[in-house]
């Protein structure tokens, strides 16, 4: 199977990548090959096998609803690269009409 | 006393003890190491000396007052840049933390520092723990002490180099698909990768949620029994570990070996492999049934199909985690271009390296609308056939002897071209991974002078069996003992 340039515009765009040209003409070839070695999987007779997805076998684990305090919240925020008031700044993404 | 970065954990504990050397003499030992072979091996990305000596000074004093009873009590560690530490740049080695500085530790620093261990620095891996060779570290390669041309192996290279070059006593890595494994059997240390659920997370960057595991590298087995049960157990913030009792490992690997079961697969000596590799765990095999264990052939038939099933499940995962980096939280943000969607383009696109690139979009197609069922669901149903094939074997044996790389370390460069040839290294590594076993190498001989080790794969959360099995080996052997001339 080869990747076109076209589908490998798709995906880095529903992956949020921006490439190159040079990006794409790579990724297109690696990509196409990656992609046939992981098809020999289709080959594999899985009739009634059923999926793994996780091997702890835990499930739903929850815990007290408890506040706990991070005592660190005023750090975290000021991880990001903008921030005011203990708030995330984002930029607008609604036009005022 | 002027070779003290020799010294193992536990040698270095009990010179500490009866007060031979201070940590600050350990401390300065490790960082003169460093200054003098680090511009050639590049193992740190950081180094912490600031904090390092306050925290010697700090082991001395409980010392000399004798008020801790810690093993790792002022004992240097090295610790992959995937961990965070709190006020200590963490990058992933990626440029899309390049500058990020956690105010937080993960769960497994919290309790070495709680320990009084001395954290040296930061050490170097492939992006996001995303490759078996260091080369994908988004700032420089790491180099193999045995032979500077060669890679250490990856994605933990940085923390097996520095161990291998006496920068440090014990080192913390991570290990999805073989990442703590291949570069300790390259470098020529042993290293532990614990069952999945074995020891918290927390704080440990993700790359496959489903498979990702921690663990140390040591210069001896024994030493890696002494750190385990420091990182191991429940954790409250990793809902992923589960209530299962920490063996006393340092207790148990004393026991002999006598009338232990060991399989040995064929399907993981194949044609092509090299000859030196295959020799050392054929001896190694031999050397076993001398201590009283019983080899026993084995079949896991479904090993061929684990790389193919890892690398559909591996970046669909990484897609999803990538997907926090977005130039708004935290990291890397470029702002000029002229919406919100221009800021996850290009901050992620001048942030993230090829291979990082290249796994989100596999893992993007894979998991996209039509294709789920044929990529996704088919890895998970195969992951389930590798499974079995580890439960029926150990129906039979305790524990199941291997090869870890069909080859040992290659040449810098020689593979960075082809990933699929790259993935294929990950053969004998990622089947154990894909069954959440625990799996321990150790140093078995040389081939063509470069270091061989030995895989020990072990049930979940049965540790306490490699653990036995690889110290009892090296009490019979001294590979491990050997060094590397810088």
């Amino acid at each position: 199977m080869k990747l076109s340039h076209k589908e490998v515009e798709h995906i880095a765009t529903l992956a949020r990548l921006r490439l190159t040209e040079e990006e794409k003409e790579k990724y297109s070839g690696q990509l196409s090959g990656i992609l046939d070695y992981v098809e020999t999987l289709s080959a594999v007779d899985t009739t009634d096998v059923e999926p793994t997805s996780q091997v702890t076998g835990l499930t739903n684990i929850a815990r007290a609803d408890q506040v706990i305090e991070s005592g660190i919240s005023e750090e975290l925020v000021a991880c990001a690269p903008k921030s005011a008031d203990g708030y995330v700044v984002v930029p607008k993404i609604f036009e005022n009409k | 006393m002027s070779e003290l970065h020799k010294l193992t954990l536990l040698q270095a504990f009990t010179g500490l003890r009866n007060k031979e050397f201070t940590s600050r003499e350990l401390t300065e030992a490790c960082f003169s190491q460093i200054k003098k072979f680090d511009d050639q091996v590049k193992s740190f990305i950081t180094l912490n000396e600031k904090e390092a000596y306050e925290q010697a000074d700090a082991a001395d004093e409980k010392l000399k007052n004798g008020d801790s009873a810690s093993p790792l009590l002022g004992i240097p560690v090295a610790i992959k840049d995937i961990f965070c530490t709190k006020d200590l740049k963490t990058t992933s080695a990626s440029k899309i933390l390049e500058n990020y500085i956690p105010p937080f530790d993960a769960t497994t620093v919290e309790k070495l520092r709680e320990a009084g261990a001395v954290f040296l620095g930061k050490t170097n891996l492939d992006e996001f723990a995303m490759g078996g060779s260091t080369e994908n570290s988004g700032f420089f390669p790491t180099h193999n002490p045995w032979d500077l041309q060669r890679v250490p192996g990856g994605s933990s290279g940085g923390s097996a180099a520095a161990l291998a070059a006496d920068m440090c006593f014990y080192s913390l890595g991570t290990d999805t698909g073989g990442s703590i494994r291949e570069p300790a059997s390259f470098c020529g240390i042993s290293g532990l990768k614990v069952s999945y659920g074995r020891v918290s997370r927390y704080g440990v960057m993700a790359m496959t949620s489903s498979l990702d595991t921690i663990g140390p590298f040591g210069k001896t087995v024994e030493d890696i029994a002494v750190i385990l049960k420091y990182m191991a157990g429940q954790d409250p913030k990793d809902s992923t570990t589960p209530d299962v009792v920490v063996d006393d490992y340092s207790a148990e690997i004393m026991k002999d070996i006598r009338g232990l079961k060991i399989g040995l697969p064929k399907e993981y000596f194949v044609e092509g492999m090299d000859e030196g590799v295959r020799d050392r765990v054929l001896e190694a095999a031999k050397k076993f049934e001398e201590m009283g264990a019983e080899v026993i052939d084995i079949s896991l038939p479904h090993t061929d199909l684990a790389v193919a099933a890892y690398y559909v499940i591996c970046p669909s995962e990484v897609s999803s985690n990538m997907a926090r980096f977005d130039g708004i939280k935290y990291g890397l943000s470029k702002r000029d271009g002229k919406d919100l969607l221009d800021i996850y383009l290009d901050s992620r696109a001048q942030g993230f390296g090829a291979e990082v690139k290249r796994r989100i979009m596999i893992g993007t197609y894979a998991l996209s609308a039509g294709y789920y069922d044929a990529y996704y669901n088919k890895a998970m149903q195969v992951r389930t056939l590798v499974r079995q094939d580890f439960e029926e074997a150990y129906k039979q044996v305790d524990v199941i002897l291997t090869p870890v790389a069909p080859a040992p370390a290659y040449k810098l460069g020689e593979k960075i071209g082809d990933p699929l040839k790259m993935y294929l290294e990950d053969v004998f590594t990622i089947p154990a991974s894909l069954a959440g076993l625990c799996g321990l190498t150790v140093p078995a001989g040389f081939t063509e002078s470069l270091p061989v080790g030995i895989q020990l794969l072990g049930k979940r959360f049965d540790e306490k069996t490699i653990l036995r099995a690889g110290h009892q080996f090296q009490l019979v052997t001294d590979y491990h003992k050997q060094k590397p001339q810088l």
